[in-house]
């Protein structure tokens, strides 16, 4: 399997400003080192909750930001050298055809659709930005994509707000595909959706990347969804990634606490299952000051006096699955001793 | 099974520009002592509508406009219920936050930024306990020295005793204002905020003392919203409703808020009316569940049997649309969206997207079936000879 | 379905919204009218100087004021200037008043702000700093200050007007871009490679402009009032100038007639002073009708 992406130390610290003079007095690291592989025609879970940093590096590696440190190398498709596309300008991106490639759908389709631009203006913005055509071909690739989408000619002349929640999704969705991309960051797409519309757009996205061959970083909070769409998954905390796995691995086989509280704590929409919950203690410490050694021991039932003063790496365990715990061998028996799960 | 709260055909309707929006369409149910009821549906189905019609707190432009809402506060006298619809708002005043508490989604909205978080969870119980708190002053004031140094003394200790006998006393309303003489009441307050900082700690919320201090923006998230139930635990309700209480929270978070209102539901209160559109809450902690869809109430249920042999073809497609823990093959999707209720679809409002819709179902509203085992469902699946067949 | 154009629909809804306020039919009636009359300005009342039209004739230099008569409907004002006229040919002045000074600060303000906004950084430091200075001048003695240095005339006024007012809009517009520039749609629009000025024409103005259009029409009301106020102290168009803040400037000493008959003069503040004030109302109305429409906490869904 080809990489696609390849995040190395990326970090994005946002300067906190204080004083007369408006000098920088701390920082809040939101993303502190992320280290991370993105493979061709995969579908990598980002997930961890709110402030872990888990938007902010989807909005780094397309660039809706410039990281403050570390390196994006993207391999490209068509076969070019690959380039570090975290410290390149907005011009450079747009001149070497990096824009169209990487897109992403928002979270709320009510925001990100201007509300006063037609169905037709909206999907057409990035075909004009990114090729030159005309109208007539602009408009039969138009409605290509809408019919990919699931809509009709009949949505072509109408306003965002003339649909439901989910139509609007599927409009946000056309024109993150308009352009031909290879790679998706899509941000909470189904979150501000219903139950009943989540699935469908689900659906589609995963038909879509079966069809596109596109590449997706789902980025959620939403545990069972991420494991009903992802491959494989990478557990944020705190500005850090804490594991990476495949799905099925992470969901059976979890080696960091973090995860084996975020599992439990999902709630399962089965009343058959009610397992015991592992129960963190007090809240997501600050990111303007965040803990030394591991970054989770102030909220860990495992923790040793070695995670307080030693931060853990990122270590392989065992083929694709990377932990960065200390306690990562024992961690299993661990957790049964005490939670019986 | 006692009832604690009934409604009957409530029906609440929106006077808007674009038209009348019928977010009720005779919704019928009842949440009994003791239970934990959790009514789900999609955004815009009517389930938060319908607990503030219950409540009477429903604003601009909407009104309830039929049926109605009979409570039980005694579980013994079955026969006496009071029709809250009919009351006065000076007793639904005294109800809200008595008898039924509320908490909503965002901590935020309910939470004021300026007040310390002691001031506000002993605000409730100077509104809603000033007699029991005065009778605790009373006692206390007793224990102390059993004759009060004159004329202080026998004027504070007057006034406490004619709180604990009636509160809302003019004269204690009048005295509680002026200043200076207001500083009576110093004892009642500290009081208040003695059982505040002991309503805090009983939240799991470690140092309730240094917390009462502090003020709503030094929390977070998870934190306020436990704030905001230990204030509408003040009074000790019988009735709890929670309205999305743990959507906005974090997943960590929110398992520890739902821990906690179960560990609540064992100890303090009565009942619990959970609102939410996640079905893995409503299985984790409610023991019945009704489902709403477009302002209509389609099957009430056990959890068990809801989530095991749903009835209606709403419920059905809503848990075949949900991801599971398990999860083989594709989700399956409902087709269509929910319908603009300013026109609603004729008939059952689900039948443009039932898989199973007939006929009938285009033309009449179904009945409520009862199918046994407290199971009911609204559905003409369910029904042998619809009613109203040969009217129409 | 209607098969109206979407733009078309969207247009009827506003309008339908806008009036459905019946202070927005008093308004826009008020408005047509004075179109009407600046339009036919040179038929209601026939030029006598056709070089120069806006300037008032008059018959006779004295200072009483004549009553209406049949020869001049309205009466004369101090001057025998007739007041029939005066009105007539003052709704194009007060017209030219008011879009002048609105078009003109209005453009430089939205401009100016919406770079501000967008870009933020020193550059919004730097130029709000500079709009700060503006702030702390008092419109009326900046405007004085103006005419007394270029000179009097009702030109110099409406200039001095448009480099006070543009503050106004520069503030307003600023503050509703930096709340849209963070909006999805926005993000949405840079992450397929629009430019900064395209995004800020096509998704950041039409988002941002309605309280603007808001302003705007209060300000053409209160620009008039403003510039009859600086003709009234003298600094603004010269005597015999068709401009109601003129007229009232001629009424001057009439305005409380003999000690016996205190209302004899009436006619000569009131006509011109009740045109200042249906203008002025005319803005206002359509101004309020304008918010209630646009008021996002109203508009559907």
């Amino acid at each position: 399997m080809s990489t696609l992406l390849q995040l190395r130390g990326l970090q994005k610290h946002y300067p906190v400003r204080g004083g007369v003079f408006r000098h920088q007095v701390a920082s809040v690291k939101a993303l502190d080192g992320i280290d991370l592989d993105i493979h061709r025609g995969e579908c990598l879970g980002l997930v961890g909750e709110s402030g872990c940093g888990k938007t902010t590096t989807g909005k780094a590696i397309i660039r809706l930001h410039r990281p403050t440190g570390g390196k994006i190398i993207y391999h490209r498709g068509n076969g070019g050298a690959p380039v570090d596309i975290a410290g390149l300008p907005a011009s450079a991106l747009k001149r070497e055809r990096i824009r169209g490639r990487l897109q992403m759908v928002f979270q709320d389709p009510t925001t990100s659709l201007n509300p006063r631009m037609l169905v037709k203006n909206i999907i057409a913005e990035p075909l004009r930005e990114q090729s030159s055509m005309g109208s007539r071909e602009l408009e039969t690739r138009i409605l290509e994509l809408l019919s990919m989408v699931g809509l009709t000619k009949d949505h072509y002349l109408r306003y965002p707000h003339e649909f439901s929640g989910g139509q609007r999704q599927r409009i946000a969705v056309a024109r993150a595909i308009a352009t031909h991309p290879e790679f998706l960051v899509l941000d909470e797409p189904t979150s501000a959706l219903d139950v009943s519309v989540q699935a469908q757009i689900l659906n589609l996205l995963h038909t879509l990347r079966e069809k596109l061959e596109l590449t997706y970083l789902f980025v959620t909070h939403h545990l069972l969804v991420v494991k009903y769409i992802s491959n494989r998954l990478a557990v944020m905390y705190l500005g850090k990634v804490v594991e990476i796995a495949s799905t099925a691995v992470l969901f059976n086989r979890a080696r960091h606490p973090y995860t084996h509280a975020l599992l439990s704590g999902i709630p399962i929409p089965d009343t058959g299952r009610r397992s015991r919950r592992i129960l963190l203690q007090g809240d997501v410490p600050s990111p303007l000051n965040p803990p030394t050694g591991c970054r989770f021991h102030t909220r860990c039932p495992f923790v040793i006096d070695r995670c307080r003063a030693e931060e853990p790496v990122l270590k392989t365990f065992s083929d694709g699955h990377r932990v960065a715990c200390h306690r990562r061998d024992e961690m299993e028996r661990l957790v049964r001793d005490r939670f019986g799960r | 099974m006692t009832p604690l709260i009934r409604t009957e055909n409530l029906v609440t309707n929106f006077y808007t520009y674009e038209g009348v929006v019928r977010a009720l369409n005779g919704v019928s149910l009842v949440v009994d002592h003791g239970t934990t009821f959790g009514l789900v549906g999609e955004s815009g189905c009517g389930k938060s509508v319908a607990v503030r019609s219950m409540m009477r707190i429903i604003q601009e432009p909407g009104r309830v406009e039929g049926g109605r809402v009979v409570a039980f506060f005694d579980p013994r006298d079955k026969r006496r219920g009071i029709d809250l619809l009919q009351q006065s708002e000076a007793y639904m005043e005294h109800l809200r936050g008595d008898q039924i508490s509320m908490i909503f989604q965002e901590p935020n909205a309910a939470l004021n930024p300026i007040m310390s978080i002691g001031d506000q969870v002993a605000e409730s119980f100077l509104f809603h306990k000033k007699k029991e708190m005065a009778a605790a002053v009373l006692a206390a004031m007793d224990r102390e020295n059993g004759r009060p140094p004159w004329p202080l003394g026998a004027f504070q200790r007057a006034l406490y005793a004619r709180t604990a006998v009636s509160p809302r006393d003019p004269l204690v309303a009048l005295t509680g204002r002026l200043p200076l003489v207001r500083r009576w009441q110093m004892r009642l307050r500290r009081e208040a905020l003695r059982r505040s900082v002991e309503i805090i700690g009983k939240l799991g919320i470690p140092n309730p003392e240094a917390v009462a201090r502090l003020y709503p923006h030094n929390l977070s998230g998870g934190m306020k919203q436990r704030i905001v139930i230990a204030i509408a635990l003040a009074c000790s309700p019988l009735l709890l409703i929670a309205d999305e209480a743990t959507s906005n929270l974090d997943v960590t978070i929110q398992a520890q808020i739902l821990d906690l209102l179960r560990h609540l539901k064992e100890t303090e209160i009565a009942s619990i009316l959970l609102i939410t559109h996640d079905l893995g809450v409503v299985a984790e902690t409610c023991d019945r569940v009704g489902v709403m869809y477009a302002g209509n109430l389609c099957e009430v249920a056990n959890v068990t049997d809801l989530f095991n042999a749903p009835r209606h073809p709403y419920t059905r497609a809503l848990l075949e649309a949900v991801p599971r823990l398990h999860q083989d093959g594709p989700l399956r999707s409902i087709e269509g969206a929910v319908p603009n209720l300013v026109n609603p679809p004729a008939g059952c409002r689900f039948h443009p997207r039932c898989p199973e819709a007939r006929a009938i179902c285009r033309k009449h509203f179904p009945e409520t079936v009862h199918l046994g085992g407290d199971h009911s469902v609204a559905c003409y699946l369910y029904t042998d000879r619809p009613r109203g067949e040969g009217a129409a | 379905m209607d098969n109206t154009h979407p733009r078309l629909r969207e247009l009827k809804y506003t309008l339908y919204r806008i009036f459905r306020n019946p202070s927005a039919i008093i308004g826009f009636t008020l408005l047509v009218f004075f179109i009407g009359v600046a339009v036919l300005a040179p038929v209601l009342a026939p030029p006598k100087y056709a070089h120069n039209p806006y300037q008032m004739p008059h018959k006779g230099f004295s200072p009483t004021p004549k009553p209406p008569s049949e020869k001049a409907i309205f009466g004369t004002t101090s001057g025998q200037y007739d007041i029939y006229y005066g009105v007539v040919w003052g709704t194009r002045t007060a017209f030219k008043i008011g879009l002048f000074v609105v078009v003109i600060s209005g453009l430089f303000g939205v401009g100016l702000g919406a770079v501000s906004g967008y870009y933020g950084g020193w550059l919004d430091e730097a130029l709000m700093r500079v709009t700060d200075i503006m702030w702390a001048i008092p419109t009326l003695v900046l405007a004085m200050a103006i005419v007394v240095a270029f000179g009097r005339g009702l030109d110099k006024v409406m200039i001095a007007l448009a480099l006070i007012q543009w503050r106004w809009y520069v503030r307003v517009i600023r503050s509703e871009i930096l709340t849209l520039r963070d909006q999805d749609f926005v993000q949405a629009a840079r992450v397929m490679g629009v430019s900064d000025f395209k995004i800020i024409r096509r998704h950041i103005l039409p988002n941002a402009i309605y309280p603007v259009l808001i302003m705007a029409s209060m300000d053409m009301g209160s620009m008039v009032i403003t510039a009859s106020f600086m003709s009234f102290v003298g600094l603004g168009s010269p005597k015999g100038y068709a401009d109601w803040g003129q007229m009232v400037a001629l009424a001057r000493n009439y305005i409380v007639g003999p000690p016996d008959d205190p209302l004899r003069f009436w006619y000569t503040i009131a006509i011109p002073g009740a045109c200042i004030i249906l203008f002025v109302l005319a803005w206002n109305l359509i101004g309020d009708a304008l918010r209630d429409a646009f008021d996002p906490k109203l508009r559907r869904r």
